[in-house]
């Protein structure tokens, strides 16, 4: 199996990063190098095997749904890159 | 005295403990040498002056009950604190302060320790030699031009040049223990679940551990103790007891049955490695234990699953970076576009690389193909570990495939980097314990370690043989002090 030029962009797309022709290129060999790598997986049968989504053999821990933080807005708001008093800005999305 | 630098966690605490040494004395010390070792360039952000204000403050009134009384720590950059700009190594988060505290910092400051500032690490820690931070690479202390491993390179460089007394890094897929080898220092990942992940960026939430980073195996202890603790702010911390884990340690192993995998013995190995695995197997048995060939027969494919795994955990995890609430921002005409730039021009190449290859992996008709069969295969080599450990107590390989290399060496070829953690990755599957110790030197006189890989939740049983195996070892790091400027 390989990976063409189209697949790469469609993966950028879905990871919203945009790359252009060169990167692509260069991008479609690196994946390809790994992904050949990776197929050695395919050489072991795991029919009967129970896939393991967690290393930690227990279920997880129930809490109560309770307020601990208050007043954190200045908190949150500290990091934003582009700020207007008590809202995060972004390009406009509904016109 | 010994040069208050050099002297090791135990050392210090001690002085502290005695007198002979204040807070203030021991981090103008540190601080002293690291303005002068900016060429091995372990620093992203100092913490200097407030560290200085801070062991003043301890002096006026010091707690001596404290494990880690007045002792100044830097550590890896993937930590947040409260205050300090945290940018896990990467533009993204160039000019991000955190409003919180990581559970394993503040269990740090919590005992009486100084943050003396912020180490150099891998973009995200993807990678094993620090070469994909955009804060630069670090040079290992043990030779110029040569890597310090990854993606705790900033602070395995820091521990092995006298820059911090003892660190905390993370390791998602061998991050503690390939950097301590390549600089023939000690370093611990500890059993998934027993460090809290809370405030720590997140790579490979399955995979990723904290843990000690340090000059020997009873500072690694001293460590661990304070570090590792139960917390309600990480959904898979494990609520067990934990020990005292330098007051429990021992160089008693009489009678601890040991497996030498012989799955690690891999091709084009280099035979100083074959003569340091066989050095470690006749000191365990000269300190009483029992040598037991074992077979874990998946390890072959541990790291191709290692790289469907982490990369999907990794597409996922990274997702939040979107120029919105925090972090770079790169204006575009509209929000998708926004998105797009922020995250390429935010993201260096190998993070990139590897978010496409989550993305992938996770993609409407790949998913089976690629992130079900992982799953299964990492069951696989999870049940292998499970059958050695029905006979042996404990597993002994090398830590790594080679000694350090070359600043650029295996930047242009991603599998031959990714091939430096075979020795470490199956044990980040399986979630066990893993300590690497400094064993042995090669040709060029660079270090080279031994990997102790234990039982979940076995952290004393692989510090006491670690602590056995080096007490035999007697393992001297002479490092040449190269890069010091006045």
């Amino acid at each position: 199996m390989s990976i063409d030029l189209k697949t790469v962009k469609h993966i950028s797309k879905l990871a919203r990063i945009s790359i252009n022709d060169e990167k692509a290129n260069k991008l479609k060999g690196d994946l390809n190098n790994i992904f050949e790598f990776i197929e050695k997986l395919n050489e072991l049968n795991t029919d009967n095997v129970q896939a393991l989504t967690s290393i930690a053999e227990t279920t997880l821990r129930f809490r109560k749904d309770e307020i601990k933080s208050e007043n954190i807005r200045e908190k949150i708001l500290k990091n934003s890159p582009d700020e207007n008093k008590d809202f995060f800005v972004v390009p406009k999305v509904v016109e | 005295m010994s040069d208050i630098t050099s002297q090791s966690l135990f050392e210090l605490t001690s002085n502290i403990k005695e007198k002979k040494l204040s807070s203030e004395e021991i981090t103008k010390a540190f601080i002293n040498r690291a303005e002068k070792s900016r060429k091995l360039n372990v620093y992203v952000t100092d913490n200097f002056e407030k560290a200085i204000d801070q062991s003043k403050k301890f002096d006026s009134n010091p707690n001596l009950d404290f494990k880690l009384p007045g002792i100044p720590i830097a550590v890896k950059d993937l930590f947040c604190t409260n205050g300090v700009r945290t940018t896990a190594g990467s533009k993204i988060l160039n000019n991000f302060v955190p409003t919180y505290e990581s559970t394993v910092t503040q269990n740090l400051w919590s005992q009486g320790a100084i943050l003396l500032g912020k180490l150099n690490c891998d973009e995200f820690a993807m990678g094993s030699s620090n070469e994909t931070s955009f804060f630069g690479n670090v040079q290992n202390p043990v030779g110029e031009n040569l890597v310090p491993g990854g993606s705790s390179g900033g602070s395995s460089a820091a521990v092995a040049a006298n820059l911090t007394p003892v660190t905390i890094g993370t390791d998602t897929g061998g991050s503690i223990r390939q950097p301590a080898s390549f600089t023939g220092t000690v370093g611990l990942k500890p059993t998934y679940g027993s460090c809290s992940r809370y405030g720590i960026v997140a790579f490979a939430s399955s995979l990723d551990q904290a843990g000690p980073m340090t000059k020997n195996v009873r500072d690694c202890s001293m460590l661990l103790e304070v570090i590792s603790s139960f917390d309600q702010k990480d959904s898979t911390s494990i609520d067990y007891k934990r020990n005292y884990y330098s007051k429990e340690l021992s160089k008693d192993i009489k009678g601890k049955k040991i497996g030498i995998p012989k799955e690690y013995r891999v091709d084009n190995m280099p035979d100083e490695i074959e003569q340091l695995w066989k050095n470690g197997i006749s000191y365990a048995k000269d300190c009483g234990a029992e040598i037991i060939d074992i077979s874990l027969p998946h390890t072959n494919y541990a790291l191709p699953t290692y790289y469907i795994v982490a990369p999907a955990e990794a597409s996922s995890n990274l997702a939040r970076y979107d120029g919105v609430k925090y972090g770079f921002r790169s204006p575009g005409q509209n929000l998708i576009e926004m998105y797009e730039k922020t995250r390429s021009e935010g993201f260096g190449d190998e993070v990139k690389r590897r978010i496409m290859i989550g993305t992938y992996v996770l993609s409407s008709g790949y998913y089976d193909a690629y992130y079900l069969k992982a799953q299964k295969v990492r069951q696989l080599i999870k049940k292998d570990f499970d059958d050695a450990f029905s006979k042996v107590d404990a597993i002994l390989t090398p830590s790594t495939p080679s000694s350090a290399f070359k600043i650029g060496e295996k930047t242009n070829d991603p599998v031959s980097m990714y091939l430096n953690d075979i020795f470490t990755v199956p044990i980040n599957l399986a979630g066990l314990p893993g300590i690497s110790i400094p064993a042995g030197k090669d040709k060029n006189n660079y270090p080279l370690g031994l990997q102790v890989i234990g039982k979940p939740f076995d952290e004393q049983n692989i510090l006491n043989i670690s602590y056995a195996l080096e007490d035999k070892i007697n393992f001297k790091n002479d490092i040449s002090d190269w890069w010091l400027s006045e």
